[in-house]
């Protein structure tokens, strides 16, 4: 709650009030301890346990909670330019910073997609007053059709530091080496969405025990895992760094464990509903289950648990993917796949790998936050080695963009209650723990006690 | 297949109260006997001068059907029509039904005009299910795509129980479903397209049969974890003279089977029922195929007319199975009482 | 569930306690037999008469007045089985399931049916049965026989032959068969 208080101190000069998030838990990739901390002119002032509270300034209640750099998602569908109708850049900037989320990749997969400067910048721009930064992935091919590379150094030079054709993988094998030698000259990175077309075509479920129940046409895991055994033979042979996105198997996660041990530059995402879903959801024919990659079974989701926990895995990242109601309640074969993530991740996450598994430890708060917070913002480019503010550590003269997180509180998932322009959330009616309390971007507190404030 | 997760929109587990028909899965053994048993008397009308009955007199019917069948949509039109409903027919253009395009508002427009029960066909696996949760009629899955097809697997169990209580010399009152236990069928031929297929799977496992699936490999689905059958075989000519019940499924050449195999000639070479094979059969084996019959790809011409083939009383019977799924659907949905299915309990003495 | 039983449960499942019993076997047997005696002089004579009992009460009973009028006629007169079960009024009001066969031997038209019943008592079941002898043709008469009249009418239907006349409270049961008639209770289960 924000309150004023006659402690002490004089007030401060003029300019965006000064915020000071008391009570809670500090942690970040540093380490973890008791201390407020005081956020003047954008900036952290001070961290230290008892800071004093001048007159005028804005007080954020972290009773209870752990105060960590703000959350960093790898990727983000905001659908704006052309899908304005299931979300926007705002809207969907807004449910990042309610979801703890102080930046933000956009995917390129728009209409027109990201491949050119002028709809790199339109991008940008929205996203330049929105609730949390809006960075953005520009494409590898032209059109997403894998044929021909993109401007990437165009873009580059914009400060794009991620390419993917994400919604669909690079297909022809040459196509890809060639755009990551390329790529390794520009020095970024290329994220890879895993799914060979043929094996994968016409499937809209995992190919398993429940889509032969169920009648459904079926992707079998290794739609996937061709893809990524193919890719990191490429980062191998060009030297370049590859990021798998959205891995989903237990054999995609081994396979990247492997590559990781050899020395190769490659890193791996997750999604959250990854961590916690399997295909038995699907029972019911409901579209809000349908996802690409699908969900997978019990025992992907364990691997994927313990490829987490011991490193495999570098991020957890959300593949919020908003469709419009009346795109999304069809057929299951007609609805397109993709579900809502941004304000949900946190507390899925906190559940799937916060808690004991087969043969492993939950994950303590800071490793969690590492999957969320400073380990994505360091692939996206967002920290401060790349040049970027997000990602701590929360230390005085650090930019602050930082999210004050309730593991404990319960809430329950409405759809209608989101800030997404969309409702396609498969948490829908359910409860849930842990909450972003309090959101900082830049200094300005974009979300007090779960609310956003613009 | 145990049906776990959580059950198709509108079973009320534990009563054995049921406001649609989606899939054999929900019936058990106990439910499908019901049907049986009921079907007997919609056979007796059948038989009548006038086959008429007033039960749902006032009650509308629509049949949506988004994919080719004239054979299956008249079934069902005829069977709501001899129960005195009011029919109406619709059909989908198959292109938009593959896009699911507004499937949501024809529906929903439909409904509108006081709708009592669908009788849904999609190629869409799930699109009866979609359509219970979008409407308050009853649903009736009349074939969703790969999935099910639970009045086919009804009456081809009624014939088999006919048949077989024919042939012990019993009278069907007296005839339950323990001609099925120990029964040995093959099912033989495209199962992975096939939904005639896993409904037959569920429904004779439910009953205590022994299923034998017969198929090239490419034809069998990913995974048959969960399935209640006996065993699986390539080689059709060793397992005919092992059976009692020789089910052959269509060829879904439609449907894109074409692609698994290299040739329909070579399917049928070694999985089409030819009279030689036919002879290898156990005698007093049965034939069956759910129609309509690629003549000379699964069956030859001269198997489908013996006497063992009861193709034709496969069709006869159908009219009077959906009759009973129609009136257990919609005769027996109550205003306050005991909605569903739940068996009569006797009349308040006339 | 036997057949007696089935007919005696409400639909929402109760026991059927017995009280007094009304009618023992051998009265139930003469009941039966003047019944057919009063057949034969109403209609004097049996032709073109079938006998259709009711699924399930009405049909013992059929199969006896059938074989007494046979013994006093010395003609067999065809016993058919009716269960009315489509024909209902409360269908979608209750569950409603057919119980038994019906089997109607022939063509009813210009035929006099002697409809039998175990129990009369709001009427509906016989408009059901009428309605359901309508579809096997044009019967030249029908008239109906029942061992026990309850009261409790609630359509203008009226018997031509009754066993007894017995009133009884609405919430009453009455259970019929060869073995006699019995006035109970129905108590919940």
């Amino acid at each position: 709650m924000a309150e004023a208080s006659g402690r002490g101190r004089a007030p401060d000069a003029p300019g965006p009030p000064t915020v000071v998030i008391r009570g809670g838990t500090v942690v970040d990739a540093g380490g973890e301890r008791v201390a407020d901390v005081v956020v003047r002119a954008g900036v952290v002032a001070e961290v230290a346990p008892g800071a004093d509270v001048p007159v005028g300034a804005t007080v954020l209640d972290a009773g209870g909670c752990v105060v960590a750099p703000g959350l960093v998602d790898l990727h983000t569908h905001l659908r704006q330019p052309g899908g304005e109708d299931a979300e926007t850049v705002e809207t969907g900037a807004r449910a990042a910073a309610l979801g703890g989320f102080t930046a933000v990749v956009a995917m390129p997969n728009t209409d027109p997609p990201v491949d050119s400067a002028a709809v790199a910048l339109e991008v940008l721009s929205l996203g330049a007053g929105a609730t949390c930064q809006v960075a953005v992935a520009g494409a590898i091919t032209m059109g997403r059709s894998g044929e021909h590379l993109a401007p990437m150094g165009e873009l580059a030079a914009l400060g794009v530091r991620l390419f993917t054709d994400d919604g669909t993988g690079v297909q022809d094998v040459a196509v890809m080496r060639r755009a990551l030698e390329y790529a390794r000259g520009l020095g970024v990175t290329l994220a890879q969405h895993c799914e060979d077309a043929a094996l994968a075509c016409g499937g809209h479920m995992h190919e398993g025990e429940w889509s032969s129940r169920l009648g459904v046409p079926g992707v079998p895991a290794e739609a996937e895992e061709l893809m990524v055994a193919r890719d990191i033979a490429l980062a191998r042979l060009t030297g370049a760094r590859v990021h798998f996105l959205h891995l989903s198997t237990a054999r995609s996660a081994a396979l990247v464990a492997a590559a990781k041990a050899e020395g190769l530059p490659v890193t791996a995402e997750v999604t959250p509903h990854h961590l916690a879903l399997t295909d038995a959801e699907l029972a019911g024919y409901d579209p809000v289950f349908k996802v690409n990659p699908p969900l997978r079974t019990g025992a992907d989701v364990e691997a994927l648990r313990a490829a987490c926990a011991c490193g495999t895995i570098d991020a957890v990242a959300t593949d919020h993917a908003p469709h419009p109601p009346e795109r999304k309640d069809a057929t299951l074969e007609a609805a397109p796949p993709g579900m809502l993530g941004l304000q949900t991740a946190l507390a899925v996450v906190l559940a799937a790998l916060g808690t004991a598994g087969d043969g492993r430890a939950p994950l303590s708060p800071q490793a969690v936050l590492a999957l969320m917070s400073w380990q994505p913002a360091h692939i996206a480019g967002l920290d401060r080695a790349g040049g970027g503010d997000q990602g701590g550590p929360v230390e005085p003269g650090a930019p602050a963009n930082l999210c004050v997180i309730d593991p404990a509180a319960t809430w329950e998932v409405d759809p209608a209650r989101l800030a997404s322009r969309s409702r396609n959330t498969p948490w829908a009616g359910r409860v849930l723990t842990g909450r972003a309390r309090h959101t900082v971007l830049r200094g300005e507190p974009v979300v007090v006690d779960g609310e956003a404030q613009r | 297949m145990p049906v776990a997760g959580p059950v198709a929109a509108g079973a009320e587990a534990g009563k054995g109260c049921r406001r649609h028909l989606l899939s054999v899965a929900e019936l058990g053994a106990d439910g499908i006997e019901e049907i049986l048993r009921v079907s007997d008397a919609f056979v007796e009308v059948g038989q009548r001068a006038i086959p008429k009955v007033p039960a749902l007199r006032g009650r509308t019917v629509v049949t949506l059907f988004a994919e080719q069948s004239t054979r299956t949509r008249l079934s069902f039109e005829t069977a709501a029509k001899r129960l005195s409903a009011d029919v109406l027919s619709f059909s989908v253009d198959t292109s938009s039904a593959k896009k699911g395009e507004s499937l949501r508002d024809t529906v929903e427009t439909v409904a509108a005009m006081g709708v009592d029960a669908f009788v849904v066909r999609h190629p869409s696996a799930g699109a009866p299910a979609a359509v219970a949760r979008w409407v308050d009629a009853a649903v009736v899955n009349a074939g969703d795509g790969w999935h099910e097809h639970p009045t086919q697997a009804l009456l081809d169990c009624y014939t088999i129980r006919e048949v077989l209580a024919e042939r012990a010399g019993r009278k069907l009152e007296d005839a339950g479903v323990e001609c099925f236990d120990g029964l040995r069928v093959a099912i033989v031929g495209d199962v992975r397209h096939s939904r005639v297929a896993r409904s037959q799977v569920l429904a004779l496992g439910a009953l205590g049969a022994e299923v034998t699936l017969v198929a090239p490999g490419s034809l069998l689905p990913p995974s048959l974890e969960g399935w209640p059958v006996a065993g699986v075989s390539t080689d059709l000519d060793a397992v005919l003279p092992l059976i009692d019940v020789c089910y052959l499924l269509r060829l879904q050449i439609e449907r894109g089977a074409g692609a698994f195999l290299p040739s329909v000639r070579e399917y049928s070479a070694s999985y089409g029922l030819t009279a030689p094979r036919a002879a290898r059969l156990a005698e007093g084996a049965l034939v069956m195929h759910p129609g309509p019959m690629n003549r000379g790809v699964e069956i030859a011409d001269d198997v489908a007319a013996l006497p063992q083939s009861l193709v034709l009383r496969q069709v006869s019977n159908g009219v009077a199975v959906r009759m009973a799924v129609l009136f257990m659907l919609l005769g027996s949905t109550g205003t306050g009482d005991a909605p569903g299915l739940a068996r009569s309990l006797g009349s308040d003495g006339g | 569930m036997a057949e007696r039983e089935r007919r005696l449960t409400p639909p929402r499942g109760g026991v059927f306690v017995p009280r007094v019993q009304v009618l023992s076997a051998q009265d139930v047997h003469r009941a039966l037999i003047r019944i057919a005696h009063e057949i034969v002089e109403r209609n004097r004579g049996l032709e073109d008469v079938v006998v259709v009992g009711l699924q399930t009460g009405g049909v013992p009973l059929a199969f006896r007045i059938a074989s007494v009028l046979e013994e006093v006629e010395g003609t067999a007169v065809p016993v058919g089985l009716l269960d009315v079960a489509f024909y209902r009024d409360d269908i979608g009001i209750r569950p409603v399931l057919p119980e038994a066969a019906t089997d109607i031997p022939g063509d009813l038209a210009g035929r006099l049916v002697v409809l039998v019943d175990d129990v009369l008592f709001t009427g509906r079941t016989v408009r059901a049965a009428l309605n359901a002898l309508a579809d096997y043709g044009r019967a030249r008469a029908v008239q109906l026989a029942v061992m026990v009249d309850r009261g409790h009418r609630e359509l203008p239907i009226r018997p031509d032959y009754v066993g007894k006349n017995m009133p009884t409270r609405i919430d009453e049961q009455v259970d019929v068969s060869l073995d006699g008639v019995v006035l109970g209770d129905v108590v919940p289960r």
